[in-house]
């Protein structure tokens, strides 16, 4: 079943302009998760020599599904900010492949949210890159989220 | 050619610039972010011009962290890589190629958010903190209207490239 939320968090993340620019998706949301993928663009490789994207662009990504995944959390209430992220690149991500992240809330307080997340390419198994964040957040005061 | 006394300021000047632009030109994600790097000496000072794609947040509106991690990702890498070309090219190495215009990789970057990136032009500057063989550790501070009001910082450690691959 997809929450109000979800279908606001599906518009909203596909509005940004930011995101549309780079071609991300929503595939999936849950409660205090979300995976976004992005597909593969000339216009973002960093390395001309081997045409794999940009390092910057995978981290775009990462905290764009960690902030959607802050968002769809259920106690919590409209927009968040990255507070801080940090992302660990493991390997190159293969050129032409299209790239996934998926991201959970781990913890909440009531001010602060701690998410992790990875993203990988055509193997799931083998991050490209994972990454561990801290968001605002806004827990709600027991009523249901006014968009 | 030489390097000595004898070589007149332009062509100092263009040969410095010749080799940013050989690091800096050939990177397609630059270009769709609209970085640029203005060059006083060895200092540079990384620019984001202001796009609408850019933005994350349209009701405030704000910057999309990722727009902000990969310019300060991006001003850390061309520094460092910056740093090792001028080194080559004071020991009077002529040749772009030579130079080694290999990027270093990028084996983590955290960034803080100090404050909302508003619509309007981003400049940045690195500092390689340390920078040995294989390793090297760099942060990089950003800021939009004030150099004082950072509105954000990163740490970032990178792989050097090896000189035979």
């Amino acid at each position: 079943m997809t929450t109000t939320k979800e279908k606001i968090a599906r518009q909203f993340t596909a509005a940004l302009p930011f995101c549309s620019a780079l071609g991300m998706r929503i595939d999936e949301t849950g409660p205090g998760m979300a995976a976004l993928s992005m597909p593969y663009d000339a216009k973002l490789v960093g390395n001309p020599d081997t045409g794999v994207v940009h390092g910057g662009a995978v981290s775009a990504l990462l905290d764009s599904c960690a902030g959607t995944a802050v968002f769809l959390h259920p106690d919590g209430v409209m927009p968040t900010a990255t507070i801080d992220l940090r992302v660990d690149y493991m390997r190159a991500a293969k050129p032409g492949e299209r790239i996934h992240a998926r991201a959970a809330v781990y913890h909440t307080t009531r001010t602060v949210a701690f998410v992790r997340a990875s993203a990988w390419d055509d193997d799931a198994d083998h991050p490209v890159a994972t990454a561990t964040g801290t968001f605002t957040f806004a827990q709600a005061q027991n009523e249901e989220v006014k968009p | 050619m030489s390097n000595g006394k004898n070589e007149s300021l332009q062509a100092i000047k263009e040969r410095r610039d010749t080799a940013l632009k050989a690091l800096i030109g050939r990177v397609p994600y630059l270009d769709f972010m609209g970085i640029s790097f203005d060059r006083r000496g060895d200092e540079l000072t990384a620019v984001m011009r202001f796009d609408d794609k850019l933005i994350g947040n349209p009701t405030l509106p704000a910057l999309h962290g990722g727009a902000t991690a990969s310019f300060l990702e991006t001003a850390a890498l061309i520094e460092l890589a910056w740093a090792r070309a001028w080194e080559a090219m004071e020991q009077g190495v002529q040749d772009p190629e030579e130079m080694a215009i290999r990027l270093p990789k990028t084996i983590d970057i955290t960034v803080d958010y100090l404050r909302s990136g508003l619509p309007r032009d981003c400049y940045a500057r690195a500092r390689v903190n340390r920078s040995g063989r294989r390793y090297a550790s760099v942060h990089v501070e950003a800021w939009q209207d004030n150099r004082s009001r950072l509105f954000a910082q990163a740490t970032g450690h990178f792989l050097m490239p090896s000189k035979d691959g």
